[in-house]
């Protein structure tokens, strides 16, 4: 097990070095000069050869990839260029509210999907399962954009149920009053894939042989479905929830940005908006290393889930 | 006579039908496929006449009154009477936590409306319609032509991205699992590294780096970050394939690689690469809706589902739901169409899965 973690710790090492290349070379050739974004409209030479020198990029790019990869492992990323907050501190700050709106999403989310696809899967065939994957397909269709859009016109501005957009001080106000309607349009977005997705999982299993066996030792449906079922179509469901792990550390883009909740996702796209390398190039980072990290816990978990998954 | 006839049949009962006959006989079968396939179908007749300037040419003039509303609603009782004292209200209902953020994205969008407007209403004041089939915009342009042109980009957009993707898959996938080795190494490890960060987030940070908008830049970004789904299932497939007999056989019979590869296994896989194709088509269709809705997507001359639900957002408080329902159909119709065209495909072309 050690052995296995270990390893594994040491493989992602290209990868994770290759992300820092990619993010590198992405920013130094195609993101164009910064100290001209940093200057602005009105600029002389010298100061852009100033704001150069400060960044380092008067240098040859090997010295500024060893800047980099200083950066990354000391985790001090310098000064946002348009707000001048520490970008350690951006993120430190923004993650909770990110984390109070997505943790509380994934859960319910997933609950839901997977106790709408066990009943769809059981009743397969059957008017109600053809209905629920109609209706999936139709609301999976339907841009996230509109949902947001119509919930918050809706429910918050015209009857006024939740407020508009906002963010409080208190943890306790922050879950339940300003994220409840991003909880829900979130949950509702992802359910009708999620539904579809856990279906078909449940549909692998459920016309296994074990199922019969199970059925045929005289078991009650709610134990052969919630237990042996359940158990089995857990691994794909696993990985499912551990591919959507990482998003919760990168926010959720438009809820947050039309909801105005402070998290990282909005943070992002605002250093979008204003070029502002050095907070999109931290988030980037760090993403990635958290994604390796959640793979390796993901194939973990299957071990306690599934003994037969041998690690190697 | 007959008996030629006869032989003339037995010799076509004799030749097999080929897997691509067999799809499409089993896709003629499936009757949500094949009417998914005729809105599939419907949408690419409209993108191209849009795109040919055949329909929705005139889509930019301002032939209506501002929001004018649609034929079926009735002309409005009162103009901009009511709206007014909404609009005003309608930045404080945005308590933003840092105040201008959100709501400065485009500070001469209404001077510019009014502008407009007015020179608008001046050159063609008599010709402008109090309602329209689908409504207008904020400068009455008609709806309905509105929403033909913003398909014809959405649906442009992701088409191309997704044959680039596709393309890049297929070349990396195919060179990864026919040789092996270091060269799948290599592949595999461009794949780690690009899946290691979550989709969006790449594709905002794309967009932050080359700081342009435009069509070309949103078909290279979504092109560039989403073939690694694609190439997973091709070097699956290569990896399967090389091993046969019938690649024993092209070695044997001195075919090279490069043609091994691409004349004789591709063709074995296409049907893969085809339902990843069109699966990719209606991801990048959603996904170039949100890049243009933020601002990061097609120009600001371009019209696109994306910069439609943009305007239809602010729309909607004054009581202007038109635009945002246009939008929204078409798109919901097409990536409804499409999705279930995309089943019915992988039905047809993979029988075994079902």
């Amino acid at each position: 097990m050690l052995a296995y973690v270990t390893r594994r710790l040491w493989q992602t090492i290209p990868t994770l070095l290759g992300v820092v290349l990619l993010v590198f070379f992405l920013f130094t050739w195609f993101g164009g000069d910064p100290a001209y974004l940093l200057a602005g409209k009105i600029s002389n030479p010298e100061q852009i050869e100033n704001i150069r020198r400060q960044l380092g990029i008067d240098r040859p790019a090997y010295i500024q990839l060893w800047i980099f990869i200083q950066q990354i492992v000391t985790g001090d990323f310098g000064e946002s260029w348009s707000t001048n907050e520490k970008v350690s501190a951006i993120f430190a700050t923004r993650l909770g509210p990110s984390l109070t709106v997505l943790v509380p999403l994934l859960v319910i989310d997933t609950l839901l999907a997977i106790a709408a696809a066990m009943l769809v899967a059981y009743v397969r065939g059957s008017l109600t399962d053809r209905m629920v994957m109609i209706g999936c397909t139709i609301g999976q269709s339907i841009s996230i954009l509109v949902y947001i859009i119509v919930f918050q016109y809706v429910l918050a501005y015209q009857l006024g149920w939740f407020p508009v957009q906002g963010w409080g001080s208190g943890f306790a106000e922050n879950l339940f009053r300003f994220s409840l309607l991003p909880i829900i349009v979130g949950v509702i977005v992802s359910l009708a894939p999620d539904t579809r997705l856990y279906r078909s999982f449940f549909l692998d299993e459920i016309n296994q042989d074990y199922v019969r066996t199970a059925r045929a030792k005289g078991m009650s449906e709610t134990r052969v479905m919630w237990v042996h079922v359940l158990r089995n179509a857990s691994i794909p469901i696993i990985t499912n929830v551990m591919i959507q792990l990482p998003g919760l550390l990168a926010g959720a883009f438009l809820i947050e940005r039309f909801f105005s909740i402070p998290g990282v996702g909005r943070e992002v796209i605002l250093a979008v908006e204003r070029s502002d390398f050095p907070v999109i190039k931290a988030v980037t980072i760090y993403v990635a290393i958290a994604t390796m990290i959640i793979n390796l816990i993901a194939d973990l978990l299957y071990r306690v889930v599934d003994p037969r998954v041998q690690l190697k | 006579m007959t008996q030629a006839a006869a032989l003339a049949i037995g010799v076509q009962r004799a030749e097999s039908p080929g897997l691509w006959t067999l799809a499409w006989r089993r896709f003629c079968r499936d009757r949500v496929g094949l009417a998914s396939f005729l809105i599939v179908v419907f949408f690419f007749g409209l993108m191209v006449a849009s795109g040919l300037h055949l329909i929705a040419a005139d889509w930019s003039k301002e032939v209506g009154v501002n929001f004018a509303p649609p034929t079926f609603v009735g002309p409005a009782i009162s103009d901009s009477g009511p709206t007014a004292p909404v609009a005003a209200e309608s930045p404080g209902i945005r308590p933003s936590a840092d105040p201008g953020e959100i709501e400065i994205v485009d500070p001469l969008a209404g001077v510019l409306a009014e502008i407009r407007a007015a020179s608008g209403a001046a050159a063609a004041a008599d010709a402008q319609a109090p309602t329209l089939v689908f409504g207008g915009d904020r400068w009455g342009r008609d709806v309905l032509k509105k929403t033909i042109k913003g398909t014809e980009t959405s649906m442009f957009v992701g088409l191309v991205a997704a044959l680039l993707a596709a393309f890049l898959a297929t070349v990396f996938g195919a060179l990864a699992g026919y040789y092996g080795g270091w060269i799948d190494d290599f592949f595999n490890w461009f794949y780690s590294v690009f899946t290691s960060i979550p989709y969006l987030l790449l594709i905002l940070a794309i967009a932050a780096v080359l700081n342009q908008k435009g069509t070309l830049t949103v078909i290279l970004i979504l092109g560039l970050t989403g073939w690694t789904g694609i190439f997973r299932l091709v070097r699956a497939e290569y990896l399967k394939h090389k091993v046969r007999e019938y690649i024993q056989a092209a070695d044997a019979i001195g075919a090279s690689h490069a043609r091994r590869m691409f004349v004789h296994i591709l063709p074995n896989v296409s049907h893969v690469i085809l339902v990843q194709l069109s699966l990719h088509v209606v991801l990048f269709i959603k996904s170039e809706v949100v890049l243009s809705f933020l601002g990061f997507g097609v120009g600001v001359d371009t019209v696109s589902w994306g910069s439609m639900l943009n305007e239809a957002q602010s729309e909607l408080i004054l009581g202007y739901w038109w635009q945002l329902a246009a939008a929204t159909l078409a798109m919901a119709l097409l990536v409804t169409g499409f999705s279930l065209f995309t089943d019915a495909l992988r039905d047809a072309l993979d029988p075994k899965l079902k």
